[in-house]
């Protein structure tokens, strides 16, 4: 093994690992807003694979614009499923939740499968490689990470920054109190739930952007976000984009140390452990 | 006179926030000390530390002469402490009678079943409340559901009760009902320590009064004696309605 | 708190499993006897899980690991120390015994969403560590010479062997979840559920409480995987820890109803009754099949139930229909 492999794999690492990021960043979002776990998660990623992957392949769309449709489609879908389904549960027993937003996977999942099979798709799209000293990366996973940061800056100065991310805020913090305060809460619920699904719809259109996938694929990521999400401090969106970077920095240097098939052993080890130990995350306060 | 609780030097720190500052009292086997104070001055919070809910940061606690600091609830109950709490906590899915069977089955006496169900038939027509024994626990009025918590207490046989505003929101004849139901609990020889905001009824009840105000104790003795202590007033006028009562029943 | 063999609802939900498991039996046909495996399996997974998650309170979505394991260790036993079923069959329910007792201790501490989370962790640790086990056949997993079968007779027997095996299990599983839930442990349990503070307050010892519940809902499981990867000959990663037979699991308790006997008996029967006519059936939906839609239609089933009925077919009789709370238990 020479230094500029590790250098590689831990670049690639990194560069993946903030686009698993801001999967999980929308599961933590769902989790701090309103503690619903949302087991249709992965689904949604695959259905964002399948956007940008269709919108690329039949109508020829660039992809990155078409990420800005999928993005557009992952909020409107949220905001359904919030009022379909998750606003007559939020209040349930957390089991409710789950397998609340369980079915709903079943039933995209269902549909997903009769409409596209399960095939395996491939965007065949490329942007060549870049160069930079010892380092070749794909110029597909940069521009990936890139909108990720971008997507993540977003998001924070929204939170922030703005009237309705402030009010996110006050609902995930008090929702009781939020309503006193004349926030309507249920509105500002079905958003949150729909920037959730927007993160990871647009998590897996840049997946699809390089690597190949069907429409089981989102269990994978789902199950890397909840990984992702625990490191990170579940309920703590921006968290998550550093549980992402360890998440891919493991995933870039410990295939280098041990076969492949180890490294989602010692993620979910880890993932159980963290669980048991911390379980506010890496960076969070006192539980 | 034995003790049956001891309680010396406790400290409760939340964070930064001083719930509980040297707290000391004794309790005399088959006494009831009423433990008074105003809103927010860790009344519960003493009740919580006594309980093994929470571990003090400082001091001891003694049961029955045996230090019990750090140990778990469960650990109190099977030495024969029960307790009620300030919100309650009915097992809604359960009924009346299987609430107070399980109070029997898993205090200090360990009953079965079958001889738990004898107590609780007992204690439920003790604490007024037969005629819904089959009901869902979930189905009852706040009241009811007050006599239950306490019924679940009292079916463990509990050498030392801890009754946590048992007359809270009750209508003033409920609450005639909850202080003889107290009392005769007392002349079975359990010792009490209860939490009050109704001043009337708490100066019946108790041999002594301990006040607690933001942690610290400022005042203990007979009930007399310790209503018309300056400082316990001084304590009262950040809460006028409670001090104007004070003034009014004292 | 009456004798068990005085009670009707005993007897009623007895009655159900004795009668579906013996009418392969009788008909002596393998097609009835394929159907009887899977609905006897549904049974045993979502009874046993219910004590975890009906009686305690605590959303497992790793029930299937006792499975996994338990099949794993009886096909270990079988193919290399060539121990006979019987053996290989206990061993498998103690293991799962064995590791609930160990996961109880560190993950029943958490609580909630928390639990169900660590759980599929749990699951996805499993299925990706006998995935690179050796002594296990890593990927490839276990599989049964032809040989092994002539002990009992040739494949055909063993067949029959062990679906005896599996209406044994099934029987006694509903006996025994009837007992846990009126004794003084189930009581402690449904306290637990209720409310855990006030059940630790109250003297329910819980971490050991919780724990036992959680031994027992793993022995039955642990046999019944010995059984059934008895049967197919082989043994894989991905059918011994698949999540989706946890969640399926779980769907069946919400179906018939938690915390009740008869509620994951009906469930399960339902559930599996359900699929198979979906998968059999030959309906057409414009180019489509039916069958294709299996997946969309339990979930849309499911989601009906949970926002309706939560508290399943045998919740909601019992809510009804007060006088049937004595029938149905």
């Amino acid at each position: 093994m020479n230094f500029s492999n590790l250098l590689t794999s831990l670049v690639d690492g990194l560069l993946i690992g903030v686009v698993y990021g801001i999967a999980a960043m929308g599961l933590n979002l769902i989790w701090g807003v309103m503690r619903v776990i949302n087991l249709a998660h992965g689904v949604i990623i695959a259905l964002g694979m399948f956007g940008v992957y269709l919108f690329f392949s039949t109508l020829g769309l660039n992809p990155y614009l078409a990420l800005l449709l999928v993005a557009v489609l992952g909020l409107l879908l949220g905001v359904l499923i919030y009022f379909i389904v998750i606003a007559r549960v939020i209040n349930a027993p957390y089991l409710s939740t789950l397998l609340a937003t369980f079915s709903i996977n079943m039933i995209i999942l269902g549909l997903g499968t009769a409409a596209f099979t399960t095939t395996p798709r491939d965007s065949g799209f490329s942007l060549g490689n870049v160069d930079l000293g010892p380092l070749t990366l794909q110029g597909t996973r940069l521009v990936a990470a890139l909108v990720t940061i971008l997507v993540t800056g977003a998001l924070y100065y929204f939170l922030y920054r703005t009237r309705p991310g402030k009010y996110i805020r006050a609902v995930a913090n008090n929702r009781a109190a939020a309503e006193l305060m004349g926030i309507p809460s249920d509105r500002i619920l079905a958003l949150s739930f729909g920037i959730g699904t927007m993160l990871a719809a647009i998590a897996g259109g840049l997946i699809a952007t390089f690597f190949s996938f069907t429409i089981l694929s989102g269990d994978i990521y789902q199950q890397k976000s909840f990984v992702i999400g625990v490191l990170g401090g579940l309920g703590n969106p921006l968290g998550a984009l550093l549980g992402g970077l360890i998440l891919g920095v493991l995933e870039g240097i410990l295939p280098l140390a041990m076969p492949n098939t180890w490294v989602p052993v010692i993620e979910f080890l880890l993932f159980i452990i963290i669980l048991l130990v911390k379980p506010s995350g890496l960076l969070g306060g006192r539980q | 006179m034995t003790l049956i609780l001891q309680v010396q030097a406790v400290t409760k720190r939340f964070g930064g926030l001083q719930a509980l500052t040297k707290v000391t009292f004794d309790l005399a086997q088959g006494q009831v000390l009423g433990l008074i104070g105003p809103n927010g001055a860790g009344k519960t919070t003493l009740f919580n530390v006594i309980n093994g809910v929470y571990t003090p940061e400082e001091g001891r606690i003694l049961f029955l002469g045996k230090d019990v600091t750090g140990k778990k609830s469960y650990e109190l109950a099977k030495m024969g402490m029960a307790r009620t709490h300030q919100i309650v906590r009915p097992l809604k899915e359960l009924t009346v009678r299987e609430n107070v069977i399980v109070g029997a089955c898993y205090g200090h006496e360990n009953h079965d079943l079958i001889s738990a169900a004898k107590i609780a038939d007992e204690v439920l027509s003790f604490v007024g409340i037969s005629a819904r024994a089959d009901q869902l626990a979930g189905s009852l009025n706040v009241a009811q559901k007050k006599r239950l918590e306490m019924a679940r207490a009292l079916a463990a046989r509990p050498k030392l009760l801890l009754l946590d505003e048992v007359l809270a929101g009750l209508t003033p004849s409920e609450i005639d009902g909850m202080v003889k139901t107290v009392l005769s609990i007392r002349d079975q020889g359990v010792s009490i320590v209860m939490i009050e905001h109704v001043m009337k009824a708490i100066m019946n009840v108790s041999d002594r009064l301990f006040v607690l105000d933001y942690g610290q104790q400022i005042a203990e003795g007979g009930p007399e004696e310790v209503v018309h202590n300056p400082k316990v007033i001084e304590a009262y006028l950040g809460d006028p309605q409670m001090a104007q009562k004070l003034m009014e029943e004292g | 708190m009456r004798k068990i063999w005085l009670n009707p609802g005993f007897w009623l939900v007895l009655a159900i499993v004795v009668a579906l498991g013996a009418w392969p039996i009788f008909q002596q046909d393998a097609a009835a006897r394929e159907t009887g495996f899977t609905v006897l399996l549904a049974i045993v997974m979502a009874s046993s899980l219910n004590i975890v998650m009906g009686y305690t309170g605590y959303v497992s979505f790793g029930h299937v690991v006792f499975y996994g394991i338990g099949g794993y260790i009886g096909m270990y036993f079988i193919d290399s120390l060539g121990l006979p079923l019987p053996v290989a069959v206990l061993f498998g329910g103690l293991s799962s015994a064995l590791l609930a007792f160990l996961l109880g201790k560190a993950i029943l501490r958490l609580r909630g969403a928390y639990f169900a989370l660590a759980t599929i962790g749990v699951n996805e640790a499993a299925r990706t560590f006998v995935a690179n086990f050796q002594p296990f056949g890593a990927a490839t997993g276990i599989e049964l010479q032809f040989s092994v079968y002539k002990a009992y007779g040739g494949a055909l027997q063993a067949l029959w062997l062990v679906y005896y095996g599996v209406v044994g299990i099934a029987i006694f599983s509903v006996i025994f979840s009837y007992y846990i839930k009126t004794s003084k442990f189930g009581l402690g349990l449904m306290t637990i559920r209720e409310d855990e503070d006030a059940a630790e307050v109250i003297g329910i010892v819980t971490p050991n409480a919780k724990t036992w519940a959680y031994v027992l809902s793993a022995i039955l499981p642990g046999m019944l995987g010995v059984l059934f990867f008895f049967k197919n000959g082989n043994v894989e990663p991905g059918d011994a820890f698949r999540l989706g037979f946890s969640i399926e699991s779980l769907v069946m308790i919400m179906l018939g109803g938690q915390g009740t006997v008869l509620g994951p008996v009906l469930g399960a029967l339902g559930y599996q009754r359900l699929r198979g006519t979906l998968l059999t059936s030959d309906l057409m939906i414009g180019s489509l099949p039916l069958k294709d839609f299996q997946l969309v239609i339990s979930g849309f089933l499911m989601l009906l139930i949970i926002l309706f009925i939560p508290s399943g077919l045998v919740g909601w009789l019992r809510q009804r229909f007060a006088t049937l709370r004595r029938v149905l238990a």
